[in-house]
């Protein structure tokens, strides 16, 4: 497990009584962030009629991620379109940047994730609060509901309400780390079983390393699918 | 709205920092709670520049870039039509033109071919009658000496035998009288000598 520990990097900081030192896991996200500012910043840079391919790679994703909030949310989330795709952008390049051998994977973290789990969800309640005033409660009563089962399906919506940034944090991080700590046993395997009996191992390890990369994206994908999801649910009330 | 997320990021911090006190340190890395405020804040910190630079400099510009870009498609496929438009128009008038000349072209063909047959006509004409004259005078000049040849054949014979008589018999004949048996004898042998 020593890929998930975070350590000091240069002097401690501390405001207060909280230590806010710059960490491993700081250092690669503000990697992944100035990552993510340079690739779009080159870019937008220039505006070529036919672009070239940092230019395409920009204008792809900026209408994959336009395209997939439109068809989640609909036209109204227009305006968190900025968010949702450096959430994405966010997401991914730590993944990816975790896939790097002796890196660290920012995402691996219950931490990061479920602050970024429950800033998408206290966000999504108040914009909710604010389209809909009490009306956002409507929500947890479905209707066409039988009066009878209505105080059972209303505790339960407002716990599968509740336990959304608990879901979204913990698959993010549990993807990750799960598939971080298996490319470590089976690269330990390779060690331990030397150069006969290592083959299996290594070749388990090599269509691990193409599965993780997958998976990478999926979760980054998944991530910012489900925020478009919850964000519809507050703009487009359905009930 | 930036007001707002602040706000946000601030409760949940005080919110977070209050587990994270109260949580334990287990076998995982991830659940020592030593370093989670600075990852909190670090990713406050790079995740909020990175939305900030993001949303304000660089999808702008990636968003205007793809409108400039389809409105330029747009505008070049509205000149190609137009030139399409054009282009056929052109090809209509040259072909009208074509028509046009080919129809005065025959027209001019077949004025000339008339002129040609008429005047080719006149011509014939102007001959034929000049080679019909011609015929005429030659016709008549024939019968004149077809009617004259008769009395110059008569003269001829009777000189000729006055000449005969002279040098055979040497007797000076009557002019007369071998005028009047010439005319006798070709009198009765018209048929004979001419044919007629």
């Amino acid at each position: 497990m020593y890929q998930f520990n975070v350590y000091r990097i240069g002097p401690e900081i501390k405001i207060g009584e909280i230590d806010i030192s710059f960490t491993n896991a700081s250092l690669f996200m503000v990697i992944s962030s100035i990552a993510i500012m340079i690739v779009f910043n080159l870019g937008s840079r220039k505006n070529s009629l036919i672009p070239n391919k940092l230019q395409l790679i920009s204008e792809l994703s900026y209408s994959f991620v336009s395209k997939m909030i439109s068809d989640t949310a609909g036209s109204k989330a227009k305006p968190y379109f900025s968010f949702i795709f450096s959430l994405f952008m966010f997401v991914l390049f730590c993944n990816m940047f975790g896939m790097i051998p002796y890196s660290f994977t920012v995402t691996s973290h219950i931490i990061v994730t479920f602050v970024l789990a429950a800033f998408i969800f206290i966000g999504v309640t108040v914009i909710g609060f604010i389209k809909h005033g009490f009306g956002y409660l409507k929500l947890f009563v479905p209707s066409g509901v039988p009066i009878v089962l209505l105080p059972l399906i209303v505790v339960i919506e407002i716990i599968s309400y509740l336990s959304r940034p608990i879901s979204l944090s913990v698959r993010l991080f549990a993807n990750m780390m799960a598939g971080h700590t298996m490319m470590k046993v089976f690269g330990g395997f390779v060690v331990s079983l030397g150069i006969i009996g290592g083959w299996l191992p290594l070749s388990f390890s090599v269509a691990l390393t193409g599965l993780e990369i997958l998976v990478a994206f999926l979760q980054a994908y998944v991530f910012a699918i489900l925020t478009c999801i919850y964000l519809n649910d507050a703009l487009n009330l359905h009930h | 709205m930036l007001k707002k997320i602040l706000f946000q990021i601030l409760l949940l911090n005080s919110v977070l920092i209050f587990s994270v006190q109260s949580a334990e340190s287990g076998g995982m890395p991830q659940l020592n709670p030593e370093f989670w405020v600075s990852q909190i804040f670090w990713l406050i910190v790079s995740f909020g520049s990175l939305f900030i630079v993001l949303s304000k400099i660089i999808l702008p510009k990636i968003s205007s870039n793809l409108e400039t870009r389809k409105s330029q498609i747009l505008e070049n496929i509205e000149t190609a039509e137009k030139q399409r438009i054009d282009s056929e128009k052109k090809i209509e008038e040259f072909e009208k033109i074509i028509l046009e000349s080919k129809v005065k072209a025959k027209n001019i063909i077949n004025k000339n071919r008339q002129k040609i047959i008429e005047d080719i006509n006149k011509k014939k004409e102007i001959l034929e009658k000049e080679i019909n004259e011609e015929i005429e005078t030659v016709e008549k000049e024939i019968n004149d000496l077809k009617q004259k040849a008769p009395e110059k054949i008569n003269i001829i014979a009777m000189e000729t035998s006055i000449d005969l008589l002279k040098q055979v018999i040497g007797v000076e004949v009557n002019k007369s009288s071998v005028s009047a048996i010439v005319e006798d004898l070709s009198k009765k042998n018209k048929g004979k000598y001419y044919g007629v």
